[in-house]
């Protein structure tokens, strides 16, 4: 394959000339590749979401623009169907409550890590990076098998959900907050505390505010993730009352899928991607800033 | 005279904090470790200890009047039995977890080859051609991260049915005679399915990889005369050999794990994966141990490519470290 078309500006007129003698083809399949994927990837979920305002019951039929199935069917749609709006509320509750717990305890390790290099800081690096890439069925079947076996206190449902949610998120944040810190550097805390603050003054007024937009991106992309989750949260789930929008759109996709399964599916499509947005935009704004004080100093 | 002695005192203090903060001691020695302990010790009990309640499951009985798993906590009581069970019923050929496992592992295999044939041109696009619309499509590639797998999985549904647009389309081209019952356990249906919803994985670090060779390396190997195809095999393949292991293996090791879009995409006898296995068996009190078994087989499987993998990206971040 070409090595030079396109890579650098140096080899600029270089690559001209290669153009119209060869690689056309080279570069053309690679184009076929690259938007042929794109198209493969997104085009059925964008099939997906526009079913959702299908005037009648098929999913394969297309039948008409409307809001029937999230608005006025008055058995199906997703406003007339309180188990719907039960697993909506059960799914943004997880997301929140698995940000407010994992967020904190993964930053202070990260922290922790960056600073504390020991033989114990390898061993919990390890154990995390562990957690990270066991297949999510094994964390969830040993998570069930816990509750029901040890901590029959605990037992299955909402906070059981919870906590293999917490598993399941821990390593993300640490991940991009240690990636924040290694760019950072030592050189702010260093002058912090040569300037006479205490550990954890230079904490507070130095290293945090520097890593807020790394903590925010993490996260956003928690909730994102959380909000999908389907093997942790079905399996340590206990009855109706703990049914997720994943297990709903599961449950129905297996048996007989109505329009308002895929309503239900947008809805969660607009939230994880408002949130993802969202994060971006105040992550991009925050290290723009950044970058002009830098410049200051 | 003594304001001389306490600025070198100072000064003596300070350049001392300095040389203790280039070795990161510059806080009590219990100050930092005490940050990463919530996290370890929640890692410890939620994540440790199930390993080992599946264990004692796995090697524990059945109580045959309550019909449920009867741990054995104390591992001088642990008995074989279930183990040794649900073991020759994977190896023999006509044993009840024989054939999951082999449709696991063929399935799995497939999809992650088919995951590398797509994968590795679309990072090599995403790297070195998509130019300035490089942005757009990273952002377009990066959008089935955080779209639900389940609507992902949904659209298929709806797709591959005997009325859907997959089937029109392909009889309306004259391919197919009539439409083919695409969701009635095919494993056609259930390796296109997985590796549609485990290919990014599979791109994630080529392109991570592929966007890090240096122009200029490609540009020697063309200066010294290779053809585009030598370069091709002769710097970028082996420069992403790393990549192509650690795809295989963040690609793979989901799949593995993988029961619902069997259930989803085919679900029927002739495609069950270990995880189904599992999963069913968890679902039936007596069996439960049997699942702890399965577990306990899986993870014995999967420890090497996890291993590795952990090794290698330790390895890349004490490079990026360096």
């Amino acid at each position: 394959m070409s090595a030079t078309a396109g890579i650098g500006a140096s080899r600029r007129r270089g690559s001209l000339r290669e153009w119209i003698t060869n690689p056309w083809a080279e570069t053309r399949f690679l184009w076929i590749v690259g938007i042929g994927y794109v198209l493969w990837s997104l085009v059925p979920v964008a099939e997906a979401v526009l079913f959702s305002f299908n005037r009648g019951r098929s999913i394969t039929q297309w039948e008409g623009f409307s809001l029937r199935w999230y608005t006025w069917d008055p058995t199906g749609s997703v406003l007339h169907n309180p188990a719907l709006q039960h697993a909506i509320v059960q799914t943004l509750k997880l997301a929140s409550l698995t940000v407010i717990v994992s967020i904190p305890l993964s930053v202070a390790f990260a922290l922790g890590l960056h600073r504390w290099q020991r033989l114990g800081s390898g061993a919990a690096n390890f154990l995390m990076m562990f957690s990270f890439v066991t297949p999510e069925l094994i964390l969830a079947v040993s998570l069930f098998l816990l509750m029901l076996n040890a901590f029959r206190v605990i037992g299955l449902g909402t906070t059981a959900q919870l906590i293999g949610l917490v598993v399941l998120a821990l390593a993300y944040p640490v991940v991009i907050v240690r990636a924040r810190l290694l760019s950072l550097g030592r050189s702010f805390e260093e002058a912090a505390m040569d300037l006479g603050a205490s550990p954890v003054r230079t904490l507070g007024r130095v290293t945090l505010p520097l890593l807020w937009p790394s903590v925010f991106a993490s996260a956003a992309i928690v909730f994102a993730f959380t909000l999908d989750d389907f093997v942790i949260v079905n399996q340590l789930s206990k009855d109706a009352s703990s049914q997720t929008v994943a297990m709903a759109i599961y449950g129905a996709a297996r048996t007989a899928p109505t329009p308002a399964t895929n309503a239900i599916g947008t809805l969660m499509l607009v939230s994880s991607t408002v949130v993802i947005a969202l994060a971006f935009v105040v992550y991009r704004r925050a290290a723009r800033r950044r970058g002009e004080g830098m410049g200051v100093v | 005279m003594s304001s001389g002695t306490a600025t070198a005192t100072r000064g003596r203090r300070r350049a001392r904090r300095a040389a203790d903060a280039d070795r990161g001691a510059w806080s009590p020695r219990w100050f930092w470790p005490s940050f990463a302990a919530p996290a370890t010790i929640y890692l410890l009990v939620f994540f440790v200890l199930p390993f080992y309640v599946v264990v004692a499951v796995a090697f524990g009985t059945t109580d045959r009047i309550l019909r449920q798993p009867v741990p054995s906590w104390n591992p001088f009581d642990w008995d074989p039995a279930i183990l040794r069970f649900t073991f020759s019923n994977i190896t023999h050929t006509d044993g009840l977890y024989h054939a999951a496992f082999i449709h696991t592992f063929v399935f799995v295999a497939l999809a992650t080859l088919s995951s590398l044939a797509i994968g590795y041109p679309f990072a090599y696009f995403l790297a070195r051609r998509a130019g300035r619309f490089k942005s757009l499509f990273l952002v377009l590639f990066f959008a089935p991260f955080w779209i639900s797998y389940m609507l992902r999985m949904l659209a298929w549904i709806s797709l591959l049915q005997d009325s859907g647009y997959v089937n029109r389309l392909l009889v309306d081209l004259g391919v197919l005679r009539q439409p083919y019952p695409w969701l009635e356990g095919k494993p056609i249906t259930l390796v296109l399915g997985l590796v549609y919803g485990y290919v990014p994985y599979m791109v994630l670090p080529l392109y991570a990889t592929l966007d890090r060779i240096h122009p200029s390396l490609l540009e020697a190997g063309r200066d010294l005369g290779a053809s585009p195809a030598r370069t091709f095999l002769r710097v970028t393949l082996p420069e992403s050999r790393q990549a192509i292991l650690a795809g295989f293996v963040i690609c793979g090791l989901p799949m593995f794990g993988d029961y619902f879009t069997q259930q989803l995409l085919a679900g029927s006898a002739n495609t069950r994966m270990i995880g189904n296995a599992i999963v069913d068996s968890l679902d039936i009190p007596i069996f439960i141990a049997r699942g702890a078994a399965l577990i306990l087989v899986m993870l014995v499987l999967l420890i090497a490519p996890i291993l590795y993998y952990l090794r290698s990206t330790n390895r890349a971040a004490a490079e990026i470290g360096a």
